[in-house]
Protein backbone atom coordinates (compact mmCIF):
# COMPACT_ATOMS: atom_id res chain seq x y z
CA UNK A 1 0.00 0.00 0.00
CA UNK A 2 2.64 2.10 0.78
CA UNK A 3 4.19 1.39 -2.84
CA UNK A 4 1.12 3.13 -4.04
CA UNK A 5 0.87 5.88 -2.00
CA UNK A 6 4.64 6.64 -2.45
CA UNK A 7 4.15 6.64 -6.46
CA UNK A 8 1.18 8.50 -6.55
CA UNK A 9 2.52 11.01 -4.54
CA UNK A 10 5.10 11.88 -6.84
CA UNK A 11 3.82 11.23 -10.12
CA UNK A 12 0.91 13.51 -9.40
CA UNK A 13 3.16 15.98 -7.77
CA UNK A 14 5.29 16.12 -10.75
CA UNK A 15 2.34 16.21 -13.62
CA UNK A 16 0.40 18.61 -11.34
CA UNK A 17 3.26 20.35 -10.48
CA UNK A 18 4.00 20.88 -14.93
CA UNK A 19 0.70 21.25 -15.49
CA UNK A 20 0.66 24.77 -13.00
CA UNK A 21 3.85 25.96 -14.16
CA UNK A 22 5.64 25.11 -10.60
CA UNK A 23 8.39 22.69 -12.39
CA UNK A 24 10.94 25.01 -10.78
CA UNK A 25 9.34 25.05 -6.93
CA UNK A 26 8.73 21.05 -7.60
CA UNK A 27 12.24 20.37 -8.48
CA UNK A 28 13.99 22.06 -5.51
CA UNK A 29 11.23 20.67 -3.06
CA UNK A 30 12.65 17.41 -3.85
CA UNK A 31 16.14 18.17 -3.89
CA UNK A 32 16.17 19.96 -0.79
CA UNK A 33 14.00 17.67 1.10
CA UNK A 34 16.57 14.70 0.21
CA UNK A 35 18.93 17.66 2.44
CA UNK A 36 16.45 17.53 5.09
CA UNK A 37 15.65 13.93 5.69
CA UNK A 38 19.50 13.85 6.47
CA UNK A 39 19.30 16.56 9.19
CA UNK A 40 16.64 14.81 10.64
CA UNK A 41 18.54 11.55 10.79
CA UNK A 42 21.34 13.18 12.31
CA UNK A 43 19.00 14.94 14.96
CA UNK A 44 17.52 11.97 16.05
CA UNK A 45 20.62 10.02 16.01
CA UNK A 46 21.82 11.48 19.40
CA UNK A 47 18.42 11.37 21.57
CA UNK A 48 17.81 7.92 20.09
CA UNK A 49 21.42 6.18 21.23
CA UNK A 50 20.89 8.43 24.84
CA UNK A 51 16.86 6.02 25.09
CA UNK A 52 17.93 3.00 23.58
CA UNK A 53 20.92 3.03 26.12
CA UNK A 54 18.68 4.06 29.14
CA UNK A 55 15.88 1.07 27.65
CA UNK A 56 18.77 -1.37 28.06
CA UNK A 57 19.60 0.05 31.98
CA UNK A 58 15.94 -0.74 32.52
CA UNK A 59 15.71 -3.90 31.14
CA UNK A 60 18.34 -5.26 32.24
CA UNK A 61 17.90 -4.07 35.84
CA UNK A 62 14.35 -6.03 35.51
CA UNK A 63 12.27 -2.52 35.41
CA UNK A 64 10.78 -3.20 32.03
CA UNK A 65 9.87 -6.36 33.62
CA UNK A 66 7.67 -5.25 36.41
CA UNK A 67 6.24 -3.00 33.90
CA UNK A 68 5.05 -4.96 31.90
CA UNK A 69 3.80 -7.55 34.91
CA UNK A 70 1.72 -4.43 35.59
CA UNK A 71 0.00 -3.82 32.29
CA UNK A 72 -0.30 -7.05 31.51
CA UNK A 73 -4.09 -6.87 31.74
CA UNK A 74 -4.46 -4.09 29.59
CA UNK A 75 -2.08 -5.13 27.11
CA UNK A 76 -3.39 -8.90 27.02
CA UNK A 77 -6.71 -8.27 25.31
CA UNK A 78 -4.92 -5.20 22.79
CA UNK A 79 -2.28 -7.45 21.80
CA UNK A 80 -3.23 -11.25 22.69
CA UNK A 81 -0.76 -12.72 19.72
CA UNK A 82 2.23 -11.44 22.87
CA UNK A 83 3.06 -13.91 24.58
CA UNK A 84 3.21 -13.37 28.51
CA UNK A 85 6.26 -11.31 30.20
CA UNK A 86 7.82 -10.55 26.69
CA UNK A 87 9.81 -7.55 26.69
CA UNK A 88 7.65 -6.50 23.53
CA UNK A 89 5.20 -5.56 26.13
CA UNK A 90 7.29 -3.29 28.37
CA UNK A 91 8.47 -1.13 25.33
CA UNK A 92 5.05 -0.71 24.54
CA UNK A 93 3.95 0.84 27.59
CA UNK A 94 6.80 2.59 27.84
CA UNK A 95 6.36 4.56 24.75
CA UNK A 96 2.45 4.89 24.94
CA UNK A 97 3.27 6.19 28.35
CA UNK A 98 6.17 8.93 26.77
CA UNK A 99 3.06 9.78 24.23
CA UNK A 100 0.42 10.41 27.07
CA UNK A 101 3.44 12.59 28.88
CA UNK A 102 4.03 14.71 25.21
CA UNK A 103 7.55 13.70 25.40
CA UNK A 104 7.85 13.33 21.84
CA UNK A 105 11.70 12.83 21.90
CA UNK A 106 11.40 9.96 23.95
CA UNK A 107 8.62 8.32 22.20
CA UNK A 108 10.27 7.49 19.16
CA UNK A 109 13.25 5.85 19.98
CA UNK A 110 10.81 3.77 22.92
CA UNK A 111 9.00 2.98 19.64
CA UNK A 112 11.17 1.79 17.48
CA UNK A 113 12.47 -0.13 20.34
CA UNK A 114 8.94 -1.94 20.51
CA UNK A 115 8.45 -2.76 16.77
CA UNK A 116 12.07 -4.50 16.76
CA UNK A 117 10.84 -6.86 20.07
CA UNK A 118 7.37 -7.26 18.05
CA UNK A 119 9.64 -7.97 15.07
CA UNK A 120 11.28 -11.23 17.23
CA UNK A 121 7.73 -12.40 17.11
CA UNK A 122 7.41 -11.89 13.33
CA UNK A 123 7.87 -15.45 12.09
CA UNK A 124 7.20 -13.35 8.44
CA UNK A 125 9.93 -10.75 8.61
CA UNK A 126 8.59 -8.17 5.91
CA UNK A 127 5.29 -8.81 6.28
CA UNK A 128 3.47 -6.63 9.55
CA UNK A 129 1.71 -8.68 12.33
CA UNK A 130 -1.34 -8.08 13.75
CA UNK A 131 0.16 -6.76 17.19
CA UNK A 132 2.02 -4.17 14.94
CA UNK A 133 -0.64 -2.71 13.29
CA UNK A 134 -2.28 -2.25 16.83
CA UNK A 135 0.42 -0.76 17.85
CA UNK A 136 0.99 1.67 15.34
CA UNK A 137 -2.82 2.60 15.43
CA UNK A 138 -2.57 3.32 18.85
CA UNK A 139 0.08 5.56 18.30
CA UNK A 140 -0.99 7.10 15.58
CA UNK A 141 -4.18 8.18 17.92
CA UNK A 142 -1.90 10.58 20.04
CA UNK A 143 -3.61 10.51 23.23
CA UNK A 144 -1.89 13.19 24.92
CA UNK A 145 -2.28 14.50 28.78
CA UNK A 146 -1.32 17.93 27.71
CA UNK A 147 -0.87 19.14 24.49
CA UNK A 148 1.50 21.78 24.96
CA UNK A 149 2.48 22.58 21.08
CA UNK A 150 -1.16 23.21 20.37
CA UNK A 151 -1.54 25.22 23.57
CA UNK A 152 1.36 27.66 22.76
CA UNK A 153 0.44 28.47 19.58
CA UNK A 154 -2.79 29.56 20.91
CA UNK A 155 -2.04 31.85 23.53
CA UNK A 156 0.71 33.19 21.29
CA UNK A 157 -2.39 34.27 18.97
CA UNK A 158 -4.04 36.03 21.78
CA UNK A 159 -6.53 33.35 22.71
CA UNK A 160 -8.59 34.29 25.91
CA UNK A 161 -8.13 30.68 27.47
CA UNK A 162 -5.65 28.97 25.16
CA UNK A 163 -6.49 25.34 27.24
CA UNK A 164 -9.71 24.99 26.32
CA UNK A 165 -9.53 22.86 23.81
CA UNK A 166 -8.04 20.25 26.01
CA UNK A 167 -11.36 18.63 26.54
CA UNK A 168 -12.03 18.18 23.17
CA UNK A 169 -8.70 17.03 22.26
CA UNK A 170 -9.21 14.36 24.44
CA UNK A 171 -12.33 13.13 23.51
CA UNK A 172 -11.48 13.70 19.40
CA UNK A 173 -7.95 11.66 20.21
CA UNK A 174 -9.91 8.71 22.53
CA UNK A 175 -12.73 8.71 19.74
CA UNK A 176 -9.94 8.06 17.06
CA UNK A 177 -7.67 5.59 19.52
CA UNK A 178 -11.32 3.43 19.80
CA UNK A 179 -12.34 3.10 16.18
CA UNK A 180 -8.84 2.86 15.42
CA UNK A 181 -8.63 -0.52 17.70
CA UNK A 182 -12.26 -1.52 16.82
CA UNK A 183 -11.04 -1.42 12.73
CA UNK A 184 -7.19 -3.33 13.48
CA UNK A 185 -9.53 -5.95 15.68
CA UNK A 186 -11.88 -6.29 12.62
CA UNK A 187 -8.82 -6.09 10.03
CA UNK A 188 -6.89 -8.69 11.56
CA UNK A 189 -9.72 -10.88 11.65
CA UNK A 190 -10.52 -10.48 8.11
CA UNK A 191 -6.96 -10.55 6.72
CA UNK A 192 -6.71 -13.91 8.90
CA UNK A 193 -4.37 -13.99 12.32
CA UNK A 194 -1.09 -13.90 12.00
CA UNK B 1 -1.67 24.64 34.24
CA UNK B 2 0.36 24.62 36.89
CA UNK B 3 0.65 20.84 37.99
CA UNK B 4 0.81 20.74 33.69
CA UNK B 5 4.24 22.73 33.92
CA UNK B 6 5.00 20.59 36.99
CA UNK B 7 4.67 17.31 34.87
CA UNK B 8 6.33 18.47 31.65
CA UNK B 9 9.42 19.80 33.30
CA UNK B 10 10.04 16.80 36.13
CA UNK B 11 8.98 13.87 33.19
CA UNK B 12 12.43 13.01 31.83
CA UNK B 13 14.50 13.76 34.84
CA UNK B 14 12.28 11.52 36.95
CA UNK B 15 12.71 8.79 34.14
CA UNK B 16 16.33 9.13 34.37
CA UNK B 17 16.38 8.69 38.44
CA UNK B 18 14.42 5.55 38.51
CA UNK B 19 16.20 3.94 35.84
CA UNK B 20 19.43 4.35 36.69
CA UNK B 21 18.38 4.10 40.73
CA UNK B 22 16.65 0.78 39.67
CA UNK B 23 20.06 0.07 37.81
CA UNK B 24 22.25 0.54 40.79
CA UNK B 25 20.15 -1.34 42.95
CA UNK B 26 20.38 -4.54 40.75
CA UNK B 27 24.10 -3.81 41.00
CA UNK B 28 23.96 -3.61 36.41
CA UNK B 29 27.04 -2.32 34.89
CA UNK B 30 24.84 0.65 34.48
CA UNK B 31 27.16 2.77 31.97
CA UNK B 32 28.66 -0.42 30.08
CA UNK B 33 24.83 -1.74 29.47
CA UNK B 34 24.28 2.22 28.45
CA UNK B 35 27.26 1.92 25.55
CA UNK B 36 25.69 -1.15 24.29
CA UNK B 37 22.08 -0.12 24.03
CA UNK B 38 23.38 2.84 22.78
CA UNK B 39 25.40 1.24 19.52
CA UNK B 40 21.39 -0.17 18.78
CA UNK B 41 20.38 3.56 18.58
CA UNK B 42 23.09 4.10 15.83
CA UNK B 43 22.07 1.09 13.52
CA UNK B 44 18.45 1.85 14.02
CA UNK B 45 19.06 5.43 12.61
CA UNK B 46 20.86 3.94 9.66
CA UNK B 47 18.29 1.53 8.78
CA UNK B 48 15.40 4.41 8.85
CA UNK B 49 17.44 6.84 6.43
CA UNK B 50 16.02 5.60 2.87
CA UNK B 51 12.72 5.24 3.86
CA UNK B 52 12.70 8.93 5.47
CA UNK B 53 14.58 10.34 2.16
CA UNK B 54 11.68 8.56 0.46
CA UNK B 55 9.39 9.82 2.02
CA UNK B 56 10.18 13.37 2.97
CA UNK B 57 11.25 14.28 -1.66
CA UNK B 58 7.26 12.77 -2.06
CA UNK B 59 5.47 14.69 0.70
CA UNK B 60 7.38 18.15 -0.62
CA UNK B 61 6.76 17.26 -4.33
CA UNK B 62 3.47 16.89 -3.25
CA UNK B 63 2.81 20.13 -1.42
CA UNK B 64 5.06 22.11 -3.66
CA UNK B 65 3.10 21.27 -6.57
CA UNK B 66 -0.64 22.63 -5.87
CA UNK B 67 -2.33 18.90 -5.32
CA UNK B 68 -3.51 19.43 -2.55
CA UNK B 69 -6.07 22.16 -3.92
CA UNK B 70 -7.38 19.96 -6.47
CA UNK B 71 -8.07 17.52 -3.77
CA UNK B 72 -9.46 19.81 -1.28
CA UNK B 73 -11.48 21.36 -4.14
CA UNK B 74 -12.82 17.68 -5.56
CA UNK B 75 -13.40 16.54 -1.92
CA UNK B 76 -15.70 19.59 -0.44
CA UNK B 77 -19.15 18.53 -1.50
CA UNK B 78 -18.33 15.41 0.29
CA UNK B 79 -17.24 17.26 3.70
CA UNK B 80 -19.79 19.58 3.50
CA UNK B 81 -21.98 16.58 4.04
CA UNK B 82 -20.82 15.81 7.38
CA UNK B 83 -20.39 20.02 8.26
CA UNK B 84 -16.47 19.95 8.27
CA UNK B 85 -15.52 23.63 7.85
CA UNK B 86 -14.32 24.02 4.18
CA UNK B 87 -11.48 26.38 6.40
CA UNK B 88 -9.98 23.04 7.24
CA UNK B 89 -10.09 20.80 4.80
CA UNK B 90 -6.22 21.65 3.87
CA UNK B 91 -5.28 20.29 7.43
CA UNK B 92 -7.02 17.50 7.21
CA UNK B 93 -4.83 16.43 4.49
CA UNK B 94 -1.96 17.49 5.70
CA UNK B 95 -2.38 16.32 8.99
CA UNK B 96 -1.33 12.77 8.20
CA UNK B 97 1.70 13.46 5.87
CA UNK B 98 3.69 16.16 7.39
CA UNK B 99 3.70 17.30 11.14
CA UNK B 100 5.49 20.54 10.41
CA UNK B 101 3.85 21.92 7.58
CA UNK B 102 0.14 21.07 9.63
CA UNK B 103 2.00 22.67 12.62
CA UNK B 104 2.72 25.93 10.46
CA UNK B 105 -0.95 25.75 8.68
CA UNK B 106 -2.27 25.64 12.23
CA UNK B 107 -0.72 28.46 13.29
CA UNK B 108 -1.59 30.58 10.38
CA UNK B 109 -5.23 29.23 10.64
CA UNK B 110 -5.30 30.61 14.05
CA UNK B 111 -3.89 33.67 13.28
CA UNK B 112 -6.48 34.67 10.20
CA UNK B 113 -9.53 33.34 12.09
CA UNK B 114 -8.91 33.87 15.70
CA UNK B 115 -7.60 31.66 18.25
CA UNK B 116 -10.97 31.69 19.65
CA UNK B 117 -13.35 31.20 16.43
CA UNK B 118 -14.76 28.09 16.02
CA UNK B 119 -12.41 27.48 12.90
CA UNK B 120 -9.36 28.13 15.21
CA UNK B 121 -11.26 25.31 17.69
CA UNK B 122 -11.55 22.69 15.64
CA UNK B 123 -7.86 23.18 13.98
CA UNK B 124 -6.55 22.97 17.39
CA UNK B 125 -8.35 19.41 18.16
CA UNK B 126 -7.70 18.03 15.07
CA UNK B 127 -4.01 19.04 15.62
CA UNK B 128 -3.47 17.64 18.67
CA UNK B 129 -6.00 14.75 18.35
CA UNK B 130 -3.86 12.67 15.63
CA UNK B 131 -0.43 11.74 14.90
CA UNK B 132 1.54 12.50 11.76
CA UNK B 133 0.55 8.87 10.47
CA UNK B 134 2.91 8.70 7.10
CA UNK B 135 6.18 9.44 9.18
CA UNK B 136 5.11 7.19 12.39
CA UNK B 137 4.41 3.79 9.70
CA UNK B 138 7.62 5.32 7.71
CA UNK B 139 9.79 5.21 10.80
CA UNK B 140 8.84 2.53 12.55
CA UNK B 141 8.19 -0.28 9.98
CA UNK B 142 11.42 1.06 7.92
CA UNK B 143 13.21 0.38 11.64
CA UNK B 144 12.54 -3.18 11.18
CA UNK B 145 12.59 -3.86 7.51
CA UNK B 146 8.75 -4.55 7.45
CA UNK B 147 7.59 -3.91 3.44
CA UNK B 148 4.00 -5.34 3.21
CA UNK B 149 1.85 -3.57 6.05
CA UNK B 150 -1.11 -5.44 5.26
CA UNK B 151 -4.21 -3.32 6.64
CA UNK B 152 -2.57 -1.02 8.83
CA UNK B 153 -2.67 2.41 6.76
CA UNK B 154 -5.72 1.57 6.15
CA UNK B 155 -6.92 1.17 10.07
CA UNK B 156 -4.66 3.81 11.03
CA UNK B 157 -6.50 6.41 8.17
CA UNK B 158 -10.30 5.25 9.79
CA UNK B 159 -8.81 6.67 13.04
CA UNK B 160 -7.75 9.49 11.58
CA UNK B 161 -11.39 10.41 10.14
CA UNK B 162 -13.01 9.59 12.92
CA UNK B 163 -10.71 11.93 15.03
CA UNK B 164 -11.44 14.64 12.28
CA UNK B 165 -15.51 13.81 12.46
CA UNK B 166 -15.39 14.33 16.53
CA UNK B 167 -13.06 17.34 16.48
CA UNK B 168 -15.98 18.83 14.46
CA UNK B 169 -18.44 17.29 16.39
CA UNK B 170 -17.33 18.16 19.95
CA UNK B 171 -16.26 21.96 18.95
CA UNK B 172 -19.72 22.34 17.75
CA UNK B 173 -21.67 20.77 21.31
CA UNK B 174 -19.49 22.37 23.57
CA UNK B 175 -18.43 25.80 21.74
CA UNK B 176 -21.42 26.52 19.40
CA UNK B 177 -21.21 27.46 15.96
Amino acid sequence: MLNYIWLFMLVSGFVVGIMNGRVKEVTQAALDSAGTAVELAIGLLGIMCLWTGLMNIAEKSGLIRHITKLARPIMQRLFPEIPRGHPAIGAIVMNLAANFLGLGNAATPLGIKAMSELQKLNRNKDTATSSMSMFLVLNTAAIQLVPTTVIAVRSLAGSKNPVEIIGTIWIASCSAAISGIIAVKLFSGLYGKR
Amino acid sequence: MNVINWISLYAIPVVFLIILSMGAYKEVKVFDIFIEGAKEGIETVLKILPSLVGLLVAISVFRASGVLDLLIFAVKPLTDIFGIPSETLPLVFLRPISGSASLALVTDIIKRYGADSFVGRVVSTMMGSTETIFYTLTVYFGAVGIKKIRFTLLAALIADLVSVIASVWICTVLFGR
